[in-house]
């Protein structure tokens, strides 16, 4: 799905990502766990195609294509989606509207017609039952007003109806309550499948309780320093970060 | 990343054609032999050249208005300029097929059919057109389906011959020729617009247009419309304006008088897209413009909504005088402004009867290097019991060399009044575009989308076909304002 290769990334001068390596295959779920500044969202914004981050080396295969030769954009159309950690606001454009907007771009570039009315409602429809999202919350402007838990329902929302092949969620379950979590890693549980994968960036095990990943990476100073199974997110809750920096400073 | 809103490359301009059209002119400048030229060429009546002359005199001692608007331009020659420019005629066309074939071919290529059984951009609609090119209207359709009613809808200076009654009783009640100095201008040199009644009790049956094109090169197009809803009556009316692509500057100065009886209501829509210069700023139309309605008597209510996108400069105030009890005035206004644009644009609301309401909504979205000025007045005279105001403009901004500035000025004569005030401006915001890129929507697109939905309040007040329109022309307007 996707393989990424001694990816080096800055911003302003200052390297975040120092060589990071990841391979995810169909149908994976990957979590990514790690300290505050340890390049985790700087990761999804790279992958996304943020420019404010210069990529000084490394390479990234995404479907058999260079992902950072592609606009972010063509990478959306690839079939990329990022549930941000701050949704923005766009006000006076309706959710609807917004995703019409989005499908028939992707559906264009693929070659196809865009969608009927009367299916991509019912695709609507469907999609706000499987996330639990109220009908009134489409039809309002883009995340305006809404509240954190609402937003990132709406991310869930978004990648629902886009059915992207490869999914990042970065922190989405920050600032969640315990329902709002449940609804949320409901709403990812039932779009896994096969050929779909997900890297989920998280600070705090609670979410893989929700969402089981095959494999979980601690990311420390730009790099993946340790890989396991759910276990080590459990080890991590108990244990913290601190063990891991010493580790990988002694490792250095 | 905060270069993808620097760049600023060219948009095209898709009205800027010319038409080879064989003309009759009036001799260059301006003087009192000029003005009796003009009202002869229109066979008008003697009240009508004493009205125009004492305009005129009254103009040759007014100052041209420099200081206060937040503009600037070049010093105009008013000797400079041609006031009269028809396309050559034949007298008393019976039918379209007598009116010059390239004529008809300029309002295809504009999109305007000049037909009553064709269709404006071929939507369902049902849209009476009246069509003035440089200094006379052509062709108004529909006449005869509205005439059933008791509806005149014609050229202004059809009206002047056909219905010099009505047209003595209301011309300059609204905005006299002492009110200004384009006002001045216009009521001295003005030759040709449209002229608007509908009678007691009358639901006019279709939107009433009229579509205005400067054509002639070196000439100045001084419209005059004048919009009269008698007691009960409705009607909504646009006004949309082209022109070609010329290195100078051409001067648009019109007056629109609008009069709303008891119970009548008016709603006035325009898009304006005069050429707005190339995008070093050469060439494009200086729109100085006075647009004013009454509501003359209680329960009436007039609404502006503009689209404004063209023009070099523009200079315009849509208002609404509140004499009348409960009456109801609105403006909705968008004003884009790109390159080297300035736009100095708002209203007036002057509260004088009790009860009376009015909205404004502004929203200014400036670009490349260019200036968006939102110049408002609220004014609730002493008496005017119960008067409302609420007030929002909202200032967009793309990049980092333009301008937005807001002047709302109020004054308050009675206590009871409640005035409401909320401003905002606010940047495209990368964050924004990139969250929009992020879900496959292109640069493009993307500020297509966010621009319709912060001007979304003023494009729902539109009728749909216009609105349409808009959206579209509106993308054309901001096409390369990033790069």
């Amino acid at each position: 799905m996707i393989s990424i290769k001694n990816l080096h990334a800055s911003i302003d001068g200052k390297e975040i990502l120092k060589g990071f390596n990841l391979e995810v295959n169909a149908g994976e779920v990957h979590a990514i766990m790690g300290p505050n500044g340890s390049g985790k969202s700087t990761l999804a914004s790279v992958l996304a195609g943020r420019e404010d981050y210069e990529v000084t080396d490394g390479k990234v295969v995404f479907n058999n294509k260079d992902l950072l030769e592609m606009s972010p954009e063509d990478r959306a159309r690839e079939g990329l989606f990022l549930a941000f950690q701050y949704p923005v606001e766009i006000p006076g454009v309706s959710n609807i509207n917004f995703l019409k907007t989005a499908i028939t771009e992707i559906r264009q570039y693929k070659g196809l017609p865009p969608l009927e009315a009367k299916d991509f409602l019912k695709l609507v429809k469907d999609k706000q039952a499987m996330v639990e999202l109220q009908g009134s919350l489409a039809n309002r402007s883009v995340n305006e007003g809404f509240s954190g838990g609402e937003k990132k329902r709406n991310e869930i929302f978004q990648m629902a109806m886009l059915e992207p092949s490869l999914a990042i969620l970065d922190e989405t379950d920050s600032g969640l309550d315990i329902d709002a979590l449940r609804i949320v890693a409901g709403g990812v549980n039932k779009l896994r499948s096969s050929n779909r994968s997900f890297i989920v960036i998280t600070h705090y095990q609670r979410l893989l309780d929700y969402i089981v990943p095959d494999f979980v990476h601690v990311m420390y100073n730009g790099q993946i320093v340790k890989t396991g199974t759910k276990e080590l997110a459990l080890e991590l809750e108990s244990k913290g970060y601190d063990w891991i920096k010493k580790e990988t400073e002694q490792a250095i | 990343m905060a270069d993808i809103l620097e760049e600023v490359t060219g948009s095209e301009y898709k009205y800027g054609f010319t038409s080879d059209i064989e003309m009759d002119t009036a001799p260059i400048g301006l003087n009192e032999s000029i003005i009796r030229f003009i009202s002869e060429k229109k066979n008008e009546p003697a009240w009508m050249l004493e009205y125009r002359l004492k305009a005129y005199s009254k103009w040759l001692t007014m100052k041209e208005p420099k200081h206060w608007p937040h503009v600037s331009y070049p010093e105009i020659d008013f000797q400079n300029i041609i006031y009269y420019a028809a396309p050559k005629l034949k007298k008393e066309l019976a039918s379209l097929d007598e009116v010059d074939p390239e004529l008809l071919k300029t309002f295809e290529k504009l999109g305007i059919s000049l037909e009553e059984q064709k269709r404006l951009t071929g939507v369902q609609s049902n849209i009476a057109v009246d069509a003035v090119i440089d200094s006379v209207s052509v062709k108004t359709t529909f006449k005869e389906t509205l005439a059933e009613k008791g509806i005149i809808f014609c050229s202004f200076s059809e009206a002047v011959q056909e219905h010099p009654e009505l047209v003595r009783k209301y011309m300059g009640t609204v905005v006299p020729y002492t009110d200004n100095f384009y006002a001045a201008l216009n009521s001295a040199v003005f030759t040709d617009g449209s002229f608007c009644y509908i009678p007691k009790g009358v639901r006019c049956p279709m939107e009433l247009s009229t579509y205005f094109r400067i054509n002639a090169s070196g000439t100045g197009q001084f419209e005059r419309t004048l919009i009269i809803a008698d007691e009960g009556a409705y009607v909504s009316y646009l006004e949309g304006c082209t022109a070609p692509m010329r290195d100078e500057n051409q001067l648009h100065a019109a007056v629109v008088e609008i009069i709303a009886h008891k119970n009548a209501e008016v709603k006035y829509s325009t898009v304006q897209n005069w050429y707005p210069g190339d995008k070093d700023g050469k060439g494009g139309i200086y729109n100085f413009v006075t647009k004013r309605g009454i509501c003359l008597e209680d329960n009436s209510k007039i609404s502006w909504t503009q689209v404004e996108t063209g023009s070099a400069v523009t200079w315009k105030y849509p208002s609404v005088i509140l004499k009348g009890n409960n009456s109801v005035g609105e403006f909705y206004s968008v004003a884009v402004t790109n390159h080297h644009q300035q736009a100095d644009t708002g209203t007036k609301m002057i509260h004088i009867g009790r009860n009376t309401r009015s909205t404004i909504v502004s929203k200014g979205i400036s670009a490349g290097l260019s200036n968006n000025s939102y110049r408002g007045l609220v004014k609730i005279h002493k008496g005017a019991k119960n008067a409302r105001n609420f007030s929002q403009c909202d200032s967009l901004l793309m990049g980092d060399k333009c301008g937005a500035h807001t002047f709302p000025y109020i004054e308050i004569k009675d206590q009871s009044a409640i005035v409401e005030h909320e401003a905002t401006t606010s940047k495209i915001g990368e964050d924004q575009l990139f969250y929009c890129k992020q879900r496959g929507i292109d640069t493009e697109k993307a500020i297509a989308l966010i621009v319709n939905g912060y001007c979304k309040e003023v494009f729902n007040q539109l009728p749909m076909e216009f609105a349409v329109e808009a959206q579209k022309l509106l993308a054309v307007s901001l096409e390369g304002s990033v790069g």
